[in-house]
């Protein structure tokens, strides 16, 4: 099979019209100049329409008691593919397991939501939001209070029955 | 009414020192909102936004560029030949700047000191002093071009003298049909003998004002012609090596030029100041005083200078001017730039002999006319613009489809195996 090469059709040499070309390029751009096409989202003043699957800057899901829904299981450190995840878990006294220390590095997240794909009791997600610039690098790894702190809108799982998120 | 109250010599130089501030002070933000202008228009035509978060519109916008230009770092390349290398910039932005003096800009201005000409220099010699001043315009580009000891600087140096000086040939013999119909070099009676015609140059001489325009946009450097930058091959060209203010200067330099050509154009061509379908305005300096024209007998009728009627035609000038720069940024935007050889054929071999015929053709027309003894009015121009109109249908017609300027593609048919072939009497 050969790569199929688009053809540009030309008129025959001395067929083509220089005048004419130039006087339809100038009322093309001339329709451009008066009547403009806009499709600039000016965007610190209007916001982009983020679709429900967009995966972006994590949240850590809450107890209504202030507690991480966190239980310290480990699978989101063991599936991370950017091994940007830290976990430290613990034990209290009744035996419920919880995070000592979880740190998301920003930067070495490559944003693939499978943490929270695979996070048993939907604690971490990966959530609806992009503006995450900080001053210094040190800022971009998230801590667990930075992280429960985040109330933008999670990201919708991918649901098998409605693929297309309709 | 109509006699003459001349200015005191006090009165004069004041008022001359007045006009050159106010002309230089108009043409300098006219120059930093044509950078405006062109951006944001460029983003229209594009489909874009251009430059809107400095103040309102983006108005703001050649302030801070002004100022983003000046605070920079001046860098001097370590080989460069610094005097020359300083002198470029200061050569370029002189003669672009100084053109604009001699374009009379609105109908004289009545004050209680007498009668002020709205021109900065109402000089006898002004199309000599255009074609002189922007001739000189060249050095400045040259001489940055090899003072930087760049190679991109030097080539586009080397182009901008070859084109400037193959168009400034073309400009001038556009410009002598132009002369011809007014009989005389200053720029106020080109505006009066078109308010005589009773019709703005345009018209009579057709080809003429599309040489000019053609020559002018090359003069200027501007994008179909715009060889000495070619970004895509000379990186900028002549200014690859400058940084902050200093090219900050030829920017200036190449937006002055383009004012001042629209400006000229508007005088030359579109009637100056001059308001269309009326004849309240006409108005100019005869031995006997202000006269509007003359009557039957060629007995002059005298016009009183008002100054309702000087900011009446000053906005006229300023809206031709304007059409002009709008016309120079929406050429850019559309037209791809010139082959360098494609260039110098349209000089010298379409554009010279085409004007000297034309010039020929128009000289020979008036000279019937004269004969004929038919007054210098409105059959007069009617008679050329006939005459120009089918000489320029004609033109259009031969210059096109491959005729005179081919295409790549032309190239590309002859180039062919079988037409090479063909060309040596083979048989394949």
């Amino acid at each position: 099979m050969s790569i199929s090469v688009k053809v540009m059709k030309r008129p025959e040499a001395g067929r083509t019209s220089y005048m004419r070309a130039t006087l339809r390029g100038m009322s093309l751009t001339l329709r451009h100049l008066v009547r403009p096409r806009s499709v600039t989202l000016e965007y610190p003043e209007e916001q982009p329409d983020l679709h429900p699957r967009w995966r972006g800057t994590h949240r850590m899901e809450v107890h209504a008691d202030g507690r991480p829904k966190c239980v310290a299981c480990g699978l989101c450190p063991t599936v991370c593919p950017a091994n940007c995840i830290r976990l430290v878990g613990g034990e209290d006294d009744q035996g419920n397991r919880y995070p000592i220390v979880y740190e998301i590095d920003e930067f070495r997240c490559i944003f693939c939501g499978m943490c929270q794909e695979v996070c048993p009791v939907e604690a971490i997600h990966v959530g609806q939001h992009f503006e995450n610039a900080e001053y210094t690098r040190d800022r971009f790894v998230y801590d667990l209070d930075r992280l429960m702190e985040q109330d933008h809108p999670v990201t919708d799982l991918w649901d098998p029955s409605d693929p297309r998120s309709e | 009414m109509g006699e003459m109250q001349e200015l005191t010599t006090f009165w004069f130089v004041t008022i001359a020192a007045i006009k050159v501030v106010a002309v230089f002070t108009v043409l300098m933000v006219v120059v930093a909102y044509m950078t405006l202008a062109e951006r944001r228009v460029s983003a229209f035509i594009q489909d874009r936004l251009g430059p809107n978060r400095v103040g309102p519109f983006g108005l703001l916008q050649p302030i801070a560029d002004g100022i983003k230009n000046i605070i920079k770092e001046e860098t001097m390349p370590g080989t460069a030949a610094k005097f020359y290398f300083v002198l470029g910039p200061a050569l370029a932005i002189m003669p672009a700047v100084v053109t604009i003096a001699v374009i009379p800009f609105a109908a004289p201005l009545p004050t209680p000191v007498g009668t002020v000409d709205m021109v900065v220099a109402d000089v006898p010699i002004g199309v000599l002093y255009i074609l002189a001043l922007s001739s000189l315009a060249v050095y400045g580009v040259v001489l940055s071009g090899w003072a930087s000891n760049n190679k991109y600087a030097f080539l586009g140096g080397l182009r901008a003298s070859a084109q400037m000086i193959s168009y400034e040939v073309a400009l001038g013999l556009s410009l002598i049909a132009v002369l011809l119909l007014v009989g005389n070099v200053t720029l106020t009676e080109a505006v009066w003998r078109q308010q005589q015609l009773g019709l703005w140059f345009v018209f009579p001489l057709s080809l003429a004002f599309i040489f000019f325009l053609i020559s002018a946009l090359a003069e200027t450097n501007r994008l179909p012609f715009d060889m000495p930058e070619a970004e895509s091959e000379l990186i900028t060209g002549y200014h690859t090596e400058y940084s902050a203010m200093k090219f900050s200067m030829f920017f200036i330099a190449e937006y002055a030029h383009v004012v001042t050509a629209s400006a000229l154009l508007a005088t030359l061509f579109l009637g100056g100041w001059d308001i269309p379908f009326w004849t309240g305005d006409d108005i100019f300096r005869h031995e006997s005083g202000w006269i509007r024209g003359f009557d039957e007998a060629g007995a002059p009728i005298p016009a009183t200078p008002s100054v309702l009627i000087t900011l009446l035609t000053l906005a006229a000038f300023s809206v031709k001017t304007g059409f002009f720069l709008l016309l120079y940024i929406w050429i850019r935007w559309t037209l791809p730039r010139f082959r360098y050889d494609q260039v110098m054929h349209l000089g010298w071999k379409v554009l010279l002999p085409s004007s000297l015929g034309y010039i020929m053709l128009i000289a020979g027309t008036m000279l019937v006319l004269d004969q004929l003894g038919i007054p210098f009015g409105i059959l007069y121009g009617g008679v050329l613009t006939v005459v120009s109109g089918i000489t320029t249908l004609a033109f259009l017609f031969f210059v096109d489809r491959d005729r005179v300027i081919a295409g790549a593609h032309r190239r590309r048919v002859a180039r062919s195996p079988a037409a090479d072939a063909d060309a040596l009497g083979l048989d394949c």
